[in-house]
């Protein structure tokens, strides 16, 4: 019987081809629409979260400046430096401070050499809590500790493109790299997850460096996480370090240059904002494909359902129940509905596979991708709204008398 | 067989209501070949709408083969049409995208009959009517008389005992005409009851009972 059915609806679907086919092509482009929207949505926020993978996302950094306010007697344009002591300040007395690190870098004009082969890299000196400022992966060896900086030890770790450069044969670790002269022994490699020049970095304790290359106790930049802090915490983190500086180099704690101060968090949360309105966008606009899908089932199975009155006529004539009737269509609409959204699904699932495989690591769309539960349950929706489209209109029609829906109009 | 008593029904024309029947009282026995004339609006087609269940009426009481018919659900009414009465209409009436065996064999489908097997009956009815060769054709590519005996082939396929036919020849030639009632002949001369509505005199004449309608009321009614 249910074979007898599906081959009765089979036979009406092949007889009203075009509209067959137009009704599939509908909810098809309805749902394909929707999930290509969904992952392209995804991607977007995966790319922009790729950028922010590369250094942790609660980080503080505090970068010197030159002061634009005359404050206490002193003119503006002064340039502010800082030292260790600032350093040892800002971590006994910033109370949000989780890990905090220092950077110094030496000259850019080092040259780095191991045996015959020569280069340059980007040359950081640090503490040892750098490892979770930088998504720092260290995969042989270890990071710089605090043995090395209490021991002014010459030490380095590098990333995993200085190592294949200095080091084709792979055996870095307990090797000595000389910058300029000097011979570093190699303790650590790592990779990064984020950028891929961080792996052309090459990291020295900050004491060392500071005594090679003869800058005494200068740094150059804080950086420190504040841990599970809420932003308000981490503003006011900001805000207790500006006014540590303050005291200590007599500038205005209003003056926003003497000292820069970058909050990681301002630029998440921005994005973070950015992305829930990004989210209800795409919503409202899948939303609109998916009502707009299940309208044009609704108003494709009206038409059939006028078009086919007096076919209901005859049908009634002869012996089918309203029920049979109702069945009918509603399944006809069902088997519509039901094809046309996993054709969208296959395509848009396809083109976003093509497109995951073929777009490279990129700031603006990554991996663009759709939660499965949420493509299913609104392809189901579809179908159940295309087959309840169905049923109110068949519903009706088989209700008609069948001396009404047999008289020609 | 069909016994109706003070059937009265009222069509609204717009805002005016019409009277299509009034407080008609008839009976068909068992067998009998009747054949209901009119003129156009008489109430004649209504009256056989009533009798298939295919209408309803405001009052009056209709009772078919010992069952009484205002009080019917649905189902029931459907199972009625397609177990207990064959229509034959004017315009034939076949489901356009269906082959003439297709559509011979649809009262069955709703018997709940296999595919196979229903048109295989199907068929032997065709046969019947003489279109065994033309069961794969389209209603599209047949020809009026054609058609009209693929629905009388339908309309027999559930051996009703009850066969009703508005205007069965209104749409055909002299000689087609002839062919159809032959048909209803047959089937009558078998046993099944059989009421005609036409205005042609001719039909009418073939039959044994002519009944009379106008403005929805019984003028005449006598057995020939």
């Amino acid at each position: 019987m249910l074979i007898d059915t599906l081959q009765e609806i089979l036979q009406s679907l092949r007889t009203h081809k075009t509209r067959t086919v137009l009704a599939v092509v509908t909810v098809a482009w309805g749902v394909f629409m929707l999930v290509v929207l969904l992952g392209a949505g995804r991607g977007l926020q995966n790319g922009v979260e790729l950028q922010f993978k590369d250094d942790a996302v609660n980080s503080i950094s505090v970068y010197r400046g030159r002061t634009t306010i005359a404050y206490h007697g002193n003119p503006r344009g002064r340039s502010i430096q800082f030292d260790n002591t600032d350093f040892d300040q800002v971590r006994d007395n910033v109370d949000a401070v989780e890990y905090i690190t220092a950077r110094y870098y030496p000259d850019s004009e080092l040259t780095v050499s191991a045996g015959s082969i020569s280069a340059s890299f980007d040359i950081r000196a640090v503490h040892p809590e750098h490892l979770y400022l930088e998504k720092t992966q260290i995969t042989d060896g270890r990071f710089i500790n605090d043995r090395d900086l209490a021991d002014k030890r010459k030490v380095s770790v590098i990333g995993k493109r200085v190592m294949q450069v200095m080091f084709p044969g792979g055996d870095a670790l307990g090797n000595y790299l000389h910058i300029n002269d000097i011979a570093y022994r190699v303790v650590g490699v790592f990779t990064d997850a984020g950028r891929r020049g961080e792996e052309e970095t090459i990291y020295l304790p900050i004491s060392t460096a500071q005594l090679v290359y003869g800058a005494a106790e200068e740094i150059h930049q804080m950086r420190f996480t504040v841990g599970e802090a809420s932003y308000a915490e981490s503003q006011q983190a900001e805000q207790q370090t500006r006014q540590l500086l303050s005291d200590r180099y007599h500038f205005s704690p209003d003056d926003q240059r003497a000292v820069r101060i970058y909050n990681n968090l301002d630029s998440y949360k921005k994005i973070t904002d950015l992305f829930f309105w990004v989210r209800v966008f795409v919503a409202l606009v899948g939303a609109g494909t998916v009502l707009t899908g299940i309208l044009a089932v609704s108003n494709i199975m009206v038409i059939s359902v006028a078009e086919r009155r007096r076919e209901i006529g005859i049908r009634k004539a002869l012996g089918a129940t309203s029920g049979s009737i109702t069945r009918l269509v509603v399944v006809e609409s069902l088997i519509i509905t039901g094809v046309a959204g996993y054709l969208g699904l296959i395509a848009s699932l396809g083109l976003l596979e093509i497109l995951k495989s073929t777009i490279a690591e990129n700031e603006y769309m990554y991996q663009p991708d759709v939660n499965t539960a949420v493509v299913i349950s609104v392809t189901l929706l579809v179908v159940v709204a295309g087959a309840l489209s169905g049923y109110l209109p068949a519903r009706r029609a088989a209700l008609i008398k069948p001396v009404e829906a047999l008289q020609p109009r | 067989m069909i016994k109706l008593s003070n059937i009265c029904k009222t069509y609204l024309m717009g805002d005016n209501p019409v009277r299509a029947l009034d407080a008609i009282s008839l009976t068909v026995d068992k067998g009998e070949f009747v054949a209901v004339q009119g003129s156009s609006g008489s109430g004649k087609s209504t009256l056989l709408n009533i009798m298939g269940i295919l209408d309803s009426f405001d009052s009056g009481s209709y009772t078919l083969d010992d069952t009484p018919m205002d009080n019917l659900t649905q189902r029931q009414a459907a199972q009625y049409r397609n177990r207990f009465i064959g229509f034959v209409f004017q315009s034939f009436n076949l489901i356009h995208h269906k082959s003439a065996v297709e559509n011979v064999a649809l009262p069955l489908y709703y018997q709940g009959i296999k595919r196979r097997k229903r048109n295989a009956i199907a068929m032997e009815y065709l046969e019947r009517v003489g279109l065994a060769a033309r069961a794969d054709h389209k209603p599209s590519e047949l020809s009026g008389g054609q058609s009209q005996r693929v629905a009388i082939a339908r309309a027999l396929i559930t051996q009703p005992s009850l066969l009703l036919a508005d205007e069965p020849t209104g749409a055909l030639d002299t000689q087609t005409s002839e062919q159809i009632l032959d048909l209803f002949k047959g089937v009558n001369a078998d046993g099944m009851t059989v009421v005609v509505v036409t205005h042609e005199t001719e039909v009418a004449e073939q039959t044994r009972r002519v009944i009379n309608l106008r403005d929805g009321q019984l003028l005449s009614d006598q057995r020939l």
